[in-house]
């Protein structure tokens, strides 16, 4: 094993010298070192520009989602080791503007998220006197898997259509939306609807499924497009041969 | 300088925070709330927590029994008319969070799920597989978003309170994109910025855990309430500090020494039987298993690794189906950062910095004794978690406190003066100035902010860890000393408005010294040994001196001054701790 090892890092600071740059940083190799470990070395013993987020360092905050030599991945949760021997190239997440160095702007999916409605919608909400809403394991199996996105935005950085069109919902806020679609205690599935139905919604996706490949908690969010794509596909026809029923 | 203007201001965006500002939203629509939090809400460290919630829901459990665990569990420095609270509001808050859409795990008939935890008695755990503060947080976060009244200023760093005579109006934040600095006007401020376990190297805690809130209000002149309290938990992974939750205790995990032997027999903490035993062996409450660590580890009965003395946990006889069920996060976490698979492996484990029973000094309702400001969640001292807090009580702390604090807050906010007085309002222009004139102007280099981060974590975790003796806090009151006055010496390479993040760890860092401050003068100031807080040189727990609790101010002088408050207690008379019976 080497000593040490060489990252090439992004750097990018807007009201300096204009164009990023790639600069290169040799930090002591540890087998037990993620790439996180090697950036807040940086930081703490060379150069305390670096700039990045991190917080739970244990892959479930979702906060340090870089590029790291040309894949989206949690780097707190991404070892050295087969990077070897680098150097290794670690970037911002592709396709979100870059507010400096690795760090970018995640404002465009939180106004997403909120227009997709994530929350329990009801026409009557029962009070809590009368106890919890029954829920079978089975039942929640059939929303479980996209209630355990981290919004680390590792899809949104995979995911071509986003790149080319930024106007599409993406595939976290749209598993997101199947998260409560699918789940027995809601019933909003026709006001998220409307959202998900446009050109921009579901529709732009063409299922290259890059977003469930970088999923780190095997969310699927392309299996929750498809398979909203299919039930809004057959609502539509039923909708055509059952009078009063709208799409 | 630019202003912004809310009725209530929640100050962090974690689960007390959150479930504040919906309390705020849902007690008055017409009340405008913003909730300035240093990272994007769903970041908070809430969404580490991992085990369960406690509230007491089955037919055989009862409000009384939930109290006494926790009286119990923290010996007996809890106020108690703090818990009957607590217990009497926790199943409301939990079955309100099913209604949000929490993915409770539930029984086959679709009912509420319980697990054991440590030193309860009965089985109250609620739990979300071992993801439970992850799915609470965004939970909260995703219901919060329904609400138009409450407004986001996701990663704005809060730098300090801004108070006068007496009465909060508000604080100064840098919006951390930008680096502009803004007053946040406010009639309420709660504050919900989470613990410092920052102040040691070893945490479970994530780097954000720097303990703002509780530096913002000791600064303020407001107490800091048994802060000598800081818990171990007794399993985290040796070289990460990443928490094994005691849920894999809860389902039948053992812990064994070098020779195999499950040591805690030996501490006074029952007899092993293969399948988990409430308020016995490892259900035991967290201050005596990390405690009976260190018994191991003198007796040279620990496992040398390259990261240090580790104890192992075993949960291979639970089988695969069970920890893909139940503790799923933990196998991936082992595997991913411990490149184990506890299925078939040992876990090497070895007790962490995991939480502060200490915080800013509140009553029942979060209120603070500076007017308009209030506290809830781990910042808060209410305090239901005395010199212990038991597993799983502190996701329901967050949700019950944070609902009350939010509901007291709106009432303040309907008393308070409509505009805040010049005075606030030159503190904020102060503070600029020291920032963007004093830290952002380059300098010659001195030393870097990580140094005296470091020496701190070093000092705290050498002089007032497990184990305390007088010697070793008096050293660890200079070194803190010397290290205000060398802070002054510090300077940052980075002079950029732009998302510095140099210079809020330079900002974090004053809060941990602060927070560190407190914790080694009240560990001082407590001649006894009671739950958490173990002095070498005073081994007993001292019902005659220190029954009480310790408020630390900061005096005119500059200097922490610790003082006494009696612990109020109802019902349950001070009493023995017994586990294993």
């Amino acid at each position: 094993m080497p000593d040490t090892v060489k990252l090439e890092v992004f750097r990018y600071r807007p009201e300096g010298e204009g164009a990023p740059v790639y600069e290169t940083f040799e930090v002591p190799y540890r087998d037990e070192w993620m790439v996180l470990d090697a950036l807040n070395h940086i930081k703490d013993h060379q150069d305390g520009t670096l700039s990045y987020r991190w917080a739970c360092r244990m892959g479930v905050c979702g906060s340090c989602g870089m590029t790291v030599n040309g894949e989206p991945v949690l780097t707190c949760a991404t070892y050295l080791e087969p990077f070897l021997p680098g150097p290794i190239r670690v970037e911002p997440l592709h396709g979100f503007p870059v507010i400096r160095d690795l760090v970018g702007d995640l404002e465009d999916f939180v106004e997403k998220l909120q227009r997709v409605k994530p929350w329990i919608i009801r026409e009557e909400e029962k009070p809590t006197s009368e106890g919890e809403y029954l829920q079978t394991p089975e039942e929640m199996d059939a929303y479980k898997r996209y209630s355990m996105c981290i919004n680390c935005m590792l899809c949104y950085a995979a995911c071509p259509i986003y790149e080319l069109e930024p106007g599409f919902i993406g595939p976290a806020a749209i598993a997101l939306a199947q998260r409560y679609n699918l789940d027995s205690r809601d019933e909003g599935a026709r006001e998220r609807h409307e959202v998900l139905a446009e050109h921009e919604g579901v529709w732009s996706c063409t299922f290259v499924g890059e977003c469930s490949i970088v999923c780190p908690k095997d969310v699927d969010p392309a299996g929750a497009i498809q398979r909203y794509k299919v039930d809004a596909t057959l609502d539509f026809f039923r909708s055509l041969v059952t009078p009063g029923r709208s799409p | 300088m630019e202003t912004v203007h809310h009725d209530v201001l929640v100050i962090g965006g974690g689960g007390a925070g959150l479930r504040a500002a919906i309390a705020v939203a849902e007690a008055d629509p017409r009340l405008t709330v913003g909730v300035a939090s240093k990272v994007y809400p769903m970041r908070s460290h809430t969404v580490s927590a991992e085990g369960g919630a406690a509230a007491a829901i089955r037919p055989e459990d009862s409000l009384d029994e939930h109290a006494y665990d926790t009286i119990s569990g923290g010996d007996w420095l809890c106020d108690q008319d703090a818990v009957e609270v607590f217990v009497q509001e926790a199943p409301e808050e939990m079955l309100r969070l099913e209604h949000w859409g929490c993915p409770w795990s539930r029984n086959p008939d679709g009912r509420i799920a319980t697990r054991p935890f440590g030193g309860m008695k009965l089985e109250r755990t609620w739990y979300a597989a071992d993801k439970t503060g992850f799915h609470l947080l965004h939970t909260l976060y995703q219901t919060s978003l329904r609400f138009p009244s409450i407004s986001f200023h996701d990663e704005w760093f809060v730098v300090d309170l801004l108070v006068d005579e007496g009465r909060c109006h508000g604080a100064v934040a840098i919006e951390l994109a930008s680096g502009k600095i803004v007053a946040l006007i406010a009639r309420s401020v709660v504050l919900c910025t989470g613990g410092g376990g920052r102040v040691y190297p070893f945490t479970t805690n994530a780097n954000i855990k720097t303990g703002d809130g509780m530096a913002f209000a000791y600064r303020a002149g407001v107490p800091l309430k048994d802060m000598e309290f800081v818990q171990y938990h007794p399993t985290g992974l040796p070289f990460t500090g990443i928490l094994i939750t005691e849920a894999t205790r809860g389902e039948g995990g053992w812990l064994v020494n070098k020779g195999g032997y499950r040591y805690l027999q030996d501490y006074d903490l029952g007899t092993p039987e293969p399948g988990p035993v409430k308020r016995s062996m490892e259900l035991g409450p967290r201050d005596r298993l990390s405690q009976a660590f260190v018994g191991e580890e003198e007796k040279g009965r620990t496992v040398t690794t390259q990261w240090g003395e580790v104890v192992h946990l075993d949960i291979r006889h639970l089988g695969e189906k069970l920890i893909d069920e139940r503790l799923p996060f933990v196998r991936e976490l082992c595997r991913k950062y411990q490149k184990i698979d506890p299925v078939r492996e040992l876990i090497p484990v070895r007790p962490v910095v995991h939480y502060m029973m200490g915080g800013v000094h509140t009553d029942l309702d979060g209120a603070t004794p500076v007017a308009g400001l209030f506290a809830a969640g781990e910042v808060a001292c209410v305090s239901i978690n005395g010199a212990n807090r038991l597993g799983s009580n502190s996701l329901t702390e967050l949700l019950v406190f944070g609902a009350r604090a939010g509901k007291r807050a709106v009432q303040e906010a309907e008393d308070a003066p409509d505009r805040p007085p010049d005075a606030a309002l030159t503190q904020a222009l102060d503070l600029e100035r020291q920032i963007h004139g004093n830290l952002l102007r380059p300098a010659e280099k001195g030393e870097r902010v990580a140094t005296i981060r470091d020496e701190m974590q070093a000092s705290l975790e050498a002089h007032a860890g497990i184990y305390r003796e007088e010697e070793g806090l008096t050293t660890a009151r200079d070194k803190l000393r010397e290290l205000r006055d060398r802070m002054a010496g510090v300077t940052l390479d980075d002079t950029s408005l732009t998302f510095n993040t140099e210079l809020l760890h330079y900002l974090e860092v004053r809060n941990l010294l602060d927070v560190a401050e407190a914790v080694v003068h009240s560990a001082l100031n407590r001649e006894e040994s009671r739950g958490s807080h173990q002095r070498r040189d005073f081994p007993e727990r001292d019902d005659d001196r220190f029954l009480a609790h310790s408020l630390v101010r900061r005096s005119s002088e500059g200097e922490p001054e610790v003082e006494l408050l009696p612990v109020t207690i109802t019902r349950w008379e001070p009493a023995e701790r017994v586990y294993g019976k």
